[in-house]
């Protein structure tokens, strides 16, 4: 090979494409791998919903940043990206569940994220198919969602375009020091190394805290305006909490095509692909109790996904002592679009050693985190 | 509360193949179900309003079902399985759920376009779609309908419209000559279909029937108005109301694929037995590969009976050489009507290729994978989940099938949620 590139980054889903453009566009040349092609993999199977989320500071400070990422990025992607700013609605059944919401308000705002709580009636002027008798809900109304395999493509065509090398359909079996070693047998040399191949990471890093965290997702017909906003029930929270056991949620997504996307399911069994029927069920009966008409709208298709999860539900940005510049980009659970403009903002700053736009520490791979038994227990 | 049933055999299709298992399992004492989503039994090939003006051998194969005690259900479709014990049924808006020791899959083919310019404008259709249609009883009594495609299909389609009193202006086969000749030959060999070839051909005597010729571009504002042909080298445009279009039948694998069955070739692959990779299943007819109503009828008999555990009749003499004799024709059948290399270039970057959702043939890269295709230009991912494009990409591509994954066939989501287990 005549030259070794700055940076070898392993996956295009949207975290390592997104890392690919940010470290194009700091002046570095890349090369940039993926087993299959960009967006094939939990990328390709994602809800696309961009959403701000505080079960944690460090979550909070991540997702906020990203989220604003976002918007600088929107504008530039092509059509194919659905990019639409329709607003989360958190929908509480219970008084109970916004109790302490004022702080939540307070705390986004503190990240120039606004937040509302919305009574009943306002509820069911903006989402006339939601049920009757909620306690209210939360509006966000600057999130939005995405069509995640058009960006990873639309990002890497950007790298592209920016010089960087990219080999779809190249598996890398193994890394080593300032090397990497593909599938076909042959040997690359390697300047710095990122992993972000998702929920296969532990495969190139043996003893990286990421297991695969399957979720379903349901597709159905055409039928414009039955949802506006992408609408989850607070219960989602513990859902996504949880590690241990399966769990649903109601969470649905209103498409740009005027279909629904209907999620949102969690459970660890390991890479299972197979549908769950019982908590396919459970998953629909959550999503049509809160809006009914969910049970007319026409089914064309379910699919399974793997979130890559972490013990301490926070992902793995930086470093990785492994290895000399081996760097790590996964762990994004549930998250992972979302995050993935800021997780590459995070990689940048690292390799290049200028000032990071918010704290990296909560995110270091290798901070004390609870084994992933003990987690998952 | 959803119901769960139990038959001993069920039988998924109830065209020929279907109606022959079907018989042969309940007359060997199990207890059978055969269901279908058309109104009434008989499949693509025996659609029909009034059972009296069937072909004998349809009315004989119904009558031998009904004898044997089948349990037939018409407008009931299969929307999902979670193993092939455990079937979802939709019995015209109510889910059930059959547990059953045997499946036998018999859900026939489907039309394969190849596509053109115009291919989808109103006013064209498939020629399979066009004989529902009459079947129907669309009117096309004075309407100029051009048939061009391929496949002994046009025939028997241009016989129905010219008995409708449509006025066929040309029957294009885009097949070449000498190959027509050497399945003439075959044809000739066998006097059932003899028959059914001079009949046809009789019915629409007076319909142009052309082979080297194919259609090459529709046009209209809004629909159809006229078709320009390419005909043995020249071109020519020929007024229409209709042109029926159509390059030959595909096998419908999707419940195959549902169930875990190996595919090969497009087709489920089937043992001497017609067993399919998976124990409990069996599959037969045109889903195993495009061979014709005789073909399918032997195939049935030989599942049906090795369903109900006798595998002694199902390996019978007769039975394995009327099936292989079968398999040897849909061979002949593949080689003669195989799209021809100047149809598989007619598509321009404009022309659709995925209908449902809009998709032209500029949006893709033949180097991709079907994956990609449907993640990144969203081929497939309508309403027919593939069923139209997938059959064109593999021809224009070779791209291997669509991933099926359920529901089968858009059930609402509050029938489909009703047929799944529940941890109650
Ligand atoms: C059902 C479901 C719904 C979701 N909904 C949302 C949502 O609404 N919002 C949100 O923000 N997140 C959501 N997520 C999470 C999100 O999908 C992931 O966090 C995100 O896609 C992770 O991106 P990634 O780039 O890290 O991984 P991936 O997209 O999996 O990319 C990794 C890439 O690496 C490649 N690769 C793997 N191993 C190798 C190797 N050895 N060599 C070369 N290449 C390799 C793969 O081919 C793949 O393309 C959802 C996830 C699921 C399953
Ligand atoms: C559009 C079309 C038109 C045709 N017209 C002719 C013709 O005119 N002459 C001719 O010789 N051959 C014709 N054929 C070919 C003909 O299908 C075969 O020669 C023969 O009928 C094969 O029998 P079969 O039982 O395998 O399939 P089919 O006769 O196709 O029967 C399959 C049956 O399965 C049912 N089915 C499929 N999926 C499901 C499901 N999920 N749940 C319930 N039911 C299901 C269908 O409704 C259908 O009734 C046609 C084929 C097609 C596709």
């Amino acid at each position: 090979m005549a030259r070794t590139a700055d940076v070898t980054v392993i996956g295009a889903g949207l975290v390592g494409a997104a890392t690919a453009v940010g470290l194009a566009e700091a002046g570095l040349s890349v090369d940039l791998y993926d087993a299959e092609f960009p967006g094939s993999g939990s990328t390709g199977a994602a809800m696309g919903h961009l959403i701000t989320m505080d079960d944690t500071p460090a979550q909070l400070a991540l997702t906020a940043y990203s989220c604003q990422r976002w918007r600088v990025l929107a504008p530039s992607l092509p059509e194919a990206c659905e990019i639409d700013y329709c607003g989360t609605l958190w929908l509480a059944s219970h008084p109970e569940e916004l109790v302490g919401v004022r702080d939540r308000i307070t705390a986004f705002a503190a990240h120039g994220v606004r937040a509302e709580v919305m009574e009943e009636r306002r509820v069911r002027e903006q989402e006339p198919n939601v049920c009757p008798g909620l306690a209210g809900a939360f509006w966000v109304p600057d999130d939005g969602v995405c069509y995640p395999p058009a960006v990873a493509r639309a990002l890497v065509d950007r790298a592209a375009a920016l010089g960087a090398a990219v080999h779809s359909g190249e598996r890398v079996t193994a890394i080593a020091p300032h090397e990497i070693h593909l599938a076909n047998g042959s040997r690359r040399p390697a300047g710095a190394i990122v992993v972000a191949a998702g929920v296969h990471s532990p495969e190139l890093i043996p003893g990286l805290p990421v297991v695969p965290r399957k979720g379903h997702l349901v597709i159905t017909d055409r039928q414009p305006g039955l949802v506006r906003s992408q609408l989850i029930e607070f219960g989602y929270l513990h859902s996504a909490h949880a590690l241990g056991s399966a769990s649903v949620a109601c969470n649905i997504q209103p498409r740009r095509t005027g279909q629904l996307l209907i999620g949102s399911s969690r459970e660890l069994v390991g890479f299972d692909g197979r549908i769950n029927r019982v908590l396919l069920n459970a998953m629909l009966e959550r999503a049509a109790k809160f809006v009914p008409a969910v049970n007319s709208t026409r089914v064309l298709r379910t699919w399974t996904g793997f979130r890559p999860a972490t013990p301490d539900k926070l992902p793995l940005i930086g470093r990785w002592p492994s290895l000399p510049d081996l760097w790590i980009a996964t762990g994004h659970e549930g998250l992972g679009i979302t995050l993935a403009p800021g997780t590459a903002d995070l990689i940048v700053a690292g390799i290049t050693g200028r000032p990071a736009p918010i704290d990296p520490s909560p995110y270091a791979p290798d901070r004390t985190m609870p084994t992933m038994t003990t987690a998952v227990a | 509360m959803r119901r769960v049933r139990h038959a001993d055999v069920v039988v998924i299709g109830a065209g020929p193949a279907g109606l022959a298992a079907a018989s042969a399992a309940a007359e060997r004492g199990r207890s059978v179900l055969l269901v279908d989503q058309g109104l009434r039994p008989g499949g693509q090939i025996w659609r029909h309003r009034d059972e009296q003006a069937l072909p004998s051998a349809a009315r004989r194969l119904m009558a031998r079902a009904r004898n044997a005690g089948v349990k037939l259900v018409s407008g009931c479709r299969l929307v999902d399985a979670g193993s092939p014990n455990e079937l979802v049924i939709d019995f015209r808006g109510r889910i059930d759920r059959h547990q059953t020791d045997a499946v036998i899959i018999a859900t026939g083919a489907r039309e394969r376009f190849i596509p053109f310019p115009g291919w989808t404008l109103p006013g064209v259709t498939g020629i399979g779609g066009l004989q529902a249609l009459l079947k129907g009883g669309l009117p096309v009594a004075d309407t100029r309908i051009v048939l061009a495609g391929s496949g002994p299909l046009l025939l028997s389609v241009a016989a129905a419209v010219a008995q409708a009193g449509g006025r066929v202006q040309l029957v294009g086969e885009q097949a070449g000559a000498a190959a027509l000749r050497r399945f003439a030959i075959r044809v000739l060999r066998d006097p059932a279909k003899l028959r059914q070839a001079i009949s046809y051909r009789w019915a629409c005597r007076s319909a142009p029937f052309r082979t080297d010729t194919w259609a090459v571009r529709a046009h209209g504002d809004g629909r159809l108005q006229s078709v320009e042909v390419s005909e043995r080298g020249h071109l020519r445009s020929i007024r229409c109301d209709w042109l029926g279009i159509g390059s030959g039948l595909v096998p419908n694998t999707d419940l195959g694929q549902l169930l875990q069955c190996q595919v090969e070739h497009g087709a489920i692959a089937v043992d001497a037995l017609q067993a399919t990779s998976v124990a409990g299943v069996w599959a037969v007819g045109e889903c195993t590969g495009v061979k014709g109503d005789e073909a399918a009828t032997i195939e049935g008999e030989i599942a049906g009976r090795a369903a109900a555990g006798d595998a002694a009749g199902a390996g019978s003499t007769a039975l394995q050489a009327a099936r292989d004799s079968g398999r040897r024709f849909g061979r002949l059948l593949e080689e003669t009507f195989a799209p021809r290399p100047e149809v598989l270039a007619l598509a321009t970057p404009d022309t659709i290729l995925c209908r449902c959702e809009d998709v032209p043939m500029r949006s893709v890269d033949p180097g991709w994978t079907p994956r990609q295709a449907k993640l990144w230009a969203r081929v497939g991912m309508g309403v027919c989940q593939g069923a139209v494009c997938g059959p064109s990409c593999t021809a224009l591509f070779g791209w291997s099938a669509n991933t099926v994954r359920p529901p089968l066939g858009n059930p609402s989501c509050g029938e489909w949620k009703s047929g799944l287990d529940s941890a109650d």
